[in-house]
């Protein structure tokens, strides 16, 4: 069996308010260094073996949205 | 007539739609099973609100993926109506069938408020009846519209912009564009114009006794569009 770390993001040009809203509440707690913050998603697979192409396949027709994301993918083990 | 109003594990506002196309525009419509693959001997969709699958992942993505999409797609590229509210306008941008995709409000809050809209291109079957600012009610979390520059450009050259949020005398301001959409994009119609997708939610306004039919001037358009097929 394979782990595949999948990484989503939002693309660098969309405001992400979600991370807008936990970056002012790191400086809220003080955290004044905090200039950005971007909230993403990590999807763990499981998978009998790894084939690149059908992972990348399951992101371009699922996982993510290519309108507005951008992913990576990461072989665990 | 007769519309499907499809149901997926988690919709919402599936009722007002029956009973607003029903009742209200006094069409047939039936509910349909979101594992159909057929939606033979209907003449037009209507995919309502909800939370579908729970929002995982994204709105509407595992909905977008399901048996009767495969369906109501062969319906929009065949030139019937289908109208999407709020999650049905989030599954038909997953589905591509509409472009750009809805994020989170700015304001990171869950919006349920009635709003003004203003048709913008008038010359569709969905706005060619709304003449001035309408209230019609809102409830989303994620109606941020977005699209990339050149998609942007693309569906303002077009004539896409079926709506924008407004003041009540129809004025852009910026607190009236209530989630941050770009360019205060309230919902988008299709090249062809037999699809349209909004956010907010003209099934739930379609009776005096609800407060106003002013939903009514746009659920009509599955009349004129049907007319022109």
């Amino acid at each position: 069996m394979v782990t595949v770390r999948v990484n989503v993001s939002l693309k660098p040009s969309l405001l992400d308010s979600a991370g807008r809203t936990v970056a002012n509440s790191l400086k809220s707690l003080e955290f004044s260094e905090v200039e950005g913050v971007r909230i993403g998603k990590t999807i763990t697979l499981e998978l009998e073996k790894y084939d690149e192409a059908r992972v990348k396949s399951m992101c371009e027709k699922l996982l993510a949205n290519p309108v507005i994301e951008d992913y990576a993918i990461e072989v665990v083990e | 007539m007769k519309i499907a109003v499809v149901q997926f594990p988690g919709s919402n506002c599936d009722q007002d739609a029956l009973y607003s196309l029903r009742d209200d525009l006094g069409v047939q419509a039936e509910y349909v099973w979101h594992q159909e693959s057929s939606l033979a001997g209907f003449d037009g969709v209507f995919i309502p609100g909800g939370f579908t699958y729970g929002d995982y992942l994204r709105c509407g993505a595992m909905a977008a993926r399901s048996a009767v999409m495969g369906e109501v797609i062969r319906m929009v590229n065949d030139g019937h109506p289908v109208m999407g509210a709020c999650n049905g306008f989030q599954i038909l941008c997953e589905t591509g069938v509409l472009p750009g995709a809805l994020l989170k409000n700015s304001g990171e809050r869950f919006l349920c408020k009635s709003v003004y809209l203003k048709a913008e291109n008038r010359n569709t079957a969905w706005t060619e009846q709304v003449n001035e600012p309408i209230a019609i009610p809102i409830a989303h979390n994620e109606g941020r519209f977005v699209a990339s520059d050149d998609e942007l450009a693309r569906i303002e050259n077009e004539g896409l912009v079926a709506f924008r949020y407004c003041e009540a005398n129809g004025e852009l301001t910026e607190k009236s564009n209530v989630n941050g959409s770009l360019n205060h994009i309230a919902g988008l119609v299709n090249k062809r114009g037999n699809v349209l997708g909004l956010m907010p939610h003209p099934e739930r306004m379609t009776k005096k006794i609800l407060g106003s039919d002013a939903g009514l001037l746009i659920i009509s358009g599955f009349h004129r569009v049907l007319a022109g097929v």
